[in-house]
């Protein structure tokens, strides 16, 4: 079938997902609380304040009349007021989800450029010492969570090396290019700021690569099973045998079957990119979204933990989509049988 | 295709042949030893709890206290050997209660295909699955009062879709084989269906899932209990007891780095019993 | 007698597993001539297969080559460097593989990987231009019986049928091979009707293009009309070789008989029947001729040494005790 129609298909089909998601986290922040309202002004305030703020949110209607209310004040652009910062949520949301998308990003980009050569290596020289040493080390590093894989960059690198510093973004004596984008990397390059970016990155390093090591790990390790597998396959014996030089072998007719499985789990490695990202962010006292958002959990502020919700589903909806994409390419047998189907 | 649940005779002995799955299965009873007897075991039993010695506080590992203790002088050996207790609580529970449902309605929605009862049921699978698990138990327990059981109850909520998810890939799957048609023209109700012919077939798959589910359940009951919205202080969560002890990082390293060790070293454990399970039932079908 | 094209002398071969050590081949011989068409033919596991791949040296990793020479035009293919190699592999001899489903990557088109192949096996001196590629890539189709080469080659190998594939395989390796072709088993993963137009197929390309020819299979009918000269492995060893008419009307090694007598013939002959006991295991082999566990006539020299091939005349050899001594 067409790209587009793929495209389409999938999307519309997300788009039901993450209402019927917005309706579960609605449900879960309005029902399970007892009395939102009273959570919400704290076990001193006085009856008459609840009572206000009740009629205030809809608490008193139906169910579904709030989440009516609801959708229609995010579609016109609030997403309701924190009790943290007393302002609307978007706003939140815009000065802290550029922090996480970079942080995400870049150790995404770090999971693929480590990840599949690495694999790639120890697949070809199967059973070398490399390849041993590989097949250790992601054993291991699957097993390590981030937030343990976190505390021990800092005390290795931020506490005995003093190599990477562990606060924030970006060093209070550095100045920082103004915001285009929000990444502080991007923007330092659009501005042409080479000292902020390379301040940014270097704060951005550590937790990057604290998320990025599990999945690193795990998709190493798939990406070395498939070499090894494709190896002894008919197709690639057989482009041998006709003299096709060994690059060309490697990285065109060997690379792309062996890269299926390992992007195909791509899509569960960003989950747990993104649900780690609130541990990490925690840690590094990263000022991203994921910590605003424990932060709102912990202070249970309603509106916020919606909020981030829902960010974090649309963020995972648009990765899977991405991935999809990305396999659909790769593989064109997946295309087709969609048609026949 | 239809096989009766596995020879368990030759599955252990092939299983014992398994040099890393023996490591994983020694690593896993020693965790449920320590954990079941850890009030017998344990240098400190009193620690565990709400105890406080300070002239005890901040000691470095030494032959008193093998792993040092925190900053209210409580032993962490011994809290950590209790913590094992709330880890494997939370992974029995969660699972008992994951497993059954997921499984059942996994392979309704796999029998039933092409029908309502198959759309409900794989849809709402797909909405709980739209986030990652960890962002959906961390909100529901936001909103619920932090404690061990809501934790055990907000992960049980998010994490049944994936025993639907697998038991219907396989189930669907089956659905269209010639067994199965036997049986349905031989009169053979649904329910024997499922449960008697389906369900052996998917034995393997969902034993293995469980087997490294423990290690993963364990983990974010421990993210959990790290942030804060889990466990809740004075209990020996190892969670609680990393992100506690990370308050005092770097001099008092062994708070904090201890737990977190034993963290690894349970994920590990299942994982490579996991790994046994699996290769168990992967050499069954040849 | 004419410079022989490939000669295999005593190959052996065994496979590192983790059991221990399989010991497939011992003591193979295979002797090709020029335009010459030769058929190997045995059960399934005697070792046809990775004969073939070792004179192209592709066996699998695990795979130790311990003793034997391959000549190719007087050179040992096994000590070959690599650049020796690849220019044998580009221009002088190529493969084409039991399944054709299998043997095509089913991630690219069929052009992509024919122009690849045809890119360093026709054009060995200059670097050729796209059009000149694609040029003799559809060449290449039109001669291995394929209408609509255009359509083919911007195909992906899972929408072509089973013969197409496998049409396709046999243009691939005519890219490759001016000298020598092996054929193992083409046309067994498909319809009888369209095995049988592959061969007819097969065999007039061969013809026109003077190739030598390894054809390997277990079906005795297909090598009947087409090799000159047939060879009869057993459980990793030559057991019989002899000009194709002289085997079926005077077989001679006892496995040889039985495999005739067991094929079933519509000419009427009764039942046939099989033979006893079964292939034993290559872990485990004894020394000796391989056949002995399951020979009516084997005697006590037949257990412990491995039988030479003996040469009784109208170029037929059979490696059996009962035919020659040392």
């Amino acid at each position: 079938m067409r790209m587009s129609t793929f495209i389409l298909k999938r999307l519309s089909y997300t788009i039901f997902v993450l209402f019927g998601l917005s309706i579960l986290i609605f449900v879960i922040a309005r029902v399970l609380p007892g009395d939102p309202a009273r959570l919400a002004l704290g076990p001193r305030a006085p009856e008459w304040a609840i009572q206000n703020l009740r009629q205030q949110l809809h608490l008193n209607e139906p169910l579904y009349i709030q989440y009516f209310y609801w959708v229609r004040d995010a579609a016109s652009g609030s997403l309701g007021e924190s009790l943290v910062t007393r302002r609307d949520v978007l706003t939140d949301v815009q000065e802290f989800l550029p922090a996480t998308l970079e942080l995400i990003t870049l150790s995404a980009l770090l999971v693929v450029a480590l990840a599949i050569p690495i694999g790639m290596v120890a697949g070809r020289r199967a059973n070398s010492w490399f390849d041993n040493v590989v097949r250790v080390l992601s054993y291991v590093g699957v097993a390590v969570p981030a937030f343990v894989v976190a505390i021990i960059f800092l005390l290795v690198f931020g506490f005995m090396l003093h190599i990477a510093p562990s606060i924030g973004r970006i060093s209070p004596n550095i100045v920082a290019p103004p915001t285009v984008t929000g990444f502080l990397t991007i923007d330092s390059l659009i501005s042409g700021n080479m000292a902020a970016l390379f301040d940014a990155l270097v704060h951005l390093i550590l937790p990057a690569l604290a998320l990025a090591l599990g999945p690193i790990a795990q998709e190493a390790r798939i990406t070395r099973s498939s070499v090894v597998e494709n190896l002894n396959k008919d197709y690639i014996l057989s482009t041998v045998s006709h003299g096709v030089p060994e690059r060309l072998l490697t990285l065109k007719y060997l690379l792309r079957p062996s890269l299926i499985p390992t992007v195909s789990v791509m899509g569960l490695d960003i989950s747990s990119l993104i649900a780690n990202a609130f541990l990490v962010e925690l840690i590094y006292n990263w000022p991203g979204i994921s910590r605003y958002g424990i932060n709102a959990m912990l202070r249970k502020d309603l509106n916020a933990i919606v909020a981030v919700v829902m960010i974090a589903g649309i963020i995972f909806a648009i990765a899977n989509i991405v991935v999809d994409l990305i396999v659909a390419y790769l593989d064109p047998r997946i295309r087709f049988v969609e048609k026949a189907a | 295709m239809s096989r009766r649940g596995p020879d368990y005779g030759k599955s252990w002995h092939k299983f014992s042949k398994n040099y890393l799955s023996q490591v994983g299965l020694g690593v896993v009873a020693l965790v449920a030893f320590v954990a079941i007897f850890a009030p017998y075991i344990a240098p400190y039993p009193s620690h565990a709890g709400f105890f406080v010695d300070y002239p005890e506080a901040h000691e470095s590992p030494n032959w008193v206290h093998i792993f040092g203790t925190d900053q209210f002088g409580r032993d962490v050996l011994s809290r950590i050997m209790f913590g094992f207790r709330y880890s494997l609580m939370m992974a029995v529970v969660v699972l008992s209660l994951v497993v059954p449902l997921g499984v059942v309605l996994g392979l309704v929605a796999g029998y039933y295909r092409g029908g309502k009862v198959e759309m409900i049921i794989m849809r709402g699978a797909d909405i709980f699955l739209a986030v990652p698990p960890l962002v959906l138990a961390l909100s529901i327990c936001s909103v619920l009062t932090p404690s061990v059981f809501n934790a055990m109850m907000a992960v049980s909520l998010m994490w049944w879709p994936w025993y639907t998810r697998l038991v219907y890939s396989i189930s669907s799957s089956l659905r269209n084989e010639p067994f199965v048609q036997a049986a349905e023209i031989a009169g053979a109700s649904p329910f024997h269906i499922i449960f008697r012919e389906i369900l052996p077939n998917c034995l393997g798959p969902i034993l293995t899932k469980v087997t490294l589910d423990a290690g993963w359940v364990i983990l974010i009951g421990a993210s959990l209990s790290f942030v804060g919205l889990g466990a809740q202080p004075p209990i020996p969560d190892l969670g609680t007891m990393v992100s506690d002890g990370a308050n005092f990082l770097p001099e008092q390293w062994w708070v904090s780095l201890f737990p977190a060790l034993t963290i690894v070293l349970i994920i590990l454990g299942f994982n490579l019993l996991g790994d046994g399970v699996r290769d168990l039932f992967a050499a069954e079908t040849v | 007698m004419a410079e022989q094209l490939l000669e295999v002398k005593d190959l052996q071969v065994n496979f590192k597993v983790y059991e221990g050590l399989l010991r497939v081949l011992k003591g193979v011989f295979l002797n090709v001539g020029a335009k010459e068409k030769v058929g190997i033919i045995g059960e399934s596991g005697c070792g046809k297969t990775t004969t073939m791949k070792a004179i192209m040296r592709i066996l699998a990793a695990n795979a130790i080559v311990a003793g034997g020479t391959i000549a190719y035009r007087g050179s040992d293919v096994l000590q070959l460097g690599m650049q020796d190699l690849m220019r044998l592999r580009r221009t002088s001899m190529s493969m084409i593989f039991q399944d054709p489903t299998a043997a095509l990557n089913p991630v690219f088109k069929v052009g992509e990987q024919l122009e690849d192949i045809v890119r360093y096996s026709e054009f060995t001196s200059d670097a050729p231009t796209k059009q000149e590629v694609r040029a003799k890539a559809v060449e290449l189709l039109k001669s291995a019986a394929l209408p609509e080469p255009e359509r083919i080659l911007d195909s992906y190998p899972f929408q072509l049928s089973g013969g197409m594939r496998q049409r396709v395989c046999i243009a691939m390796s005519l890219a490759s091979a001016k000298d020598l072709l092996i054929a193992d088993e083409p046309g067994t993963s498909l319809d009888v009707t369209i095995e049988d137009q592959i061969m007819r197929e097969l065999k007039q390309i061969v013809e026109e293009r003077g190739l030598s020819v390894i054809l390997i299979s277990h079906s005795i009918g297909a090598v009947k009309g087409f090799v000159t000269k047939l060879y009869v492995m057993y459980a990793g060893t030559m057991v019989e070789e002899a000009p194709t008419g002289e085997l079926f009307s005077n077989p001679v090694h006892p496995y040889t008989q039985n495999l005739l007598k067991a094929v079933p013939k519509l000419t009427g002959g009764g039942v046939p029947e099989g033979i006893a006991g079964r292939i034993p295991s290559y872990i485990t082999i004894a020394d000796g001729c391989r056949f002995a566990s399951r020979c009516r006539s084997a005697k006590e020299r037949c257990r412990t040494d491995g039988p030479p091939a003996f040469d009784i005349g109208n170029g037929h050899r059979v490696a059996c005790f009962h035919y020659g001594d040392i």
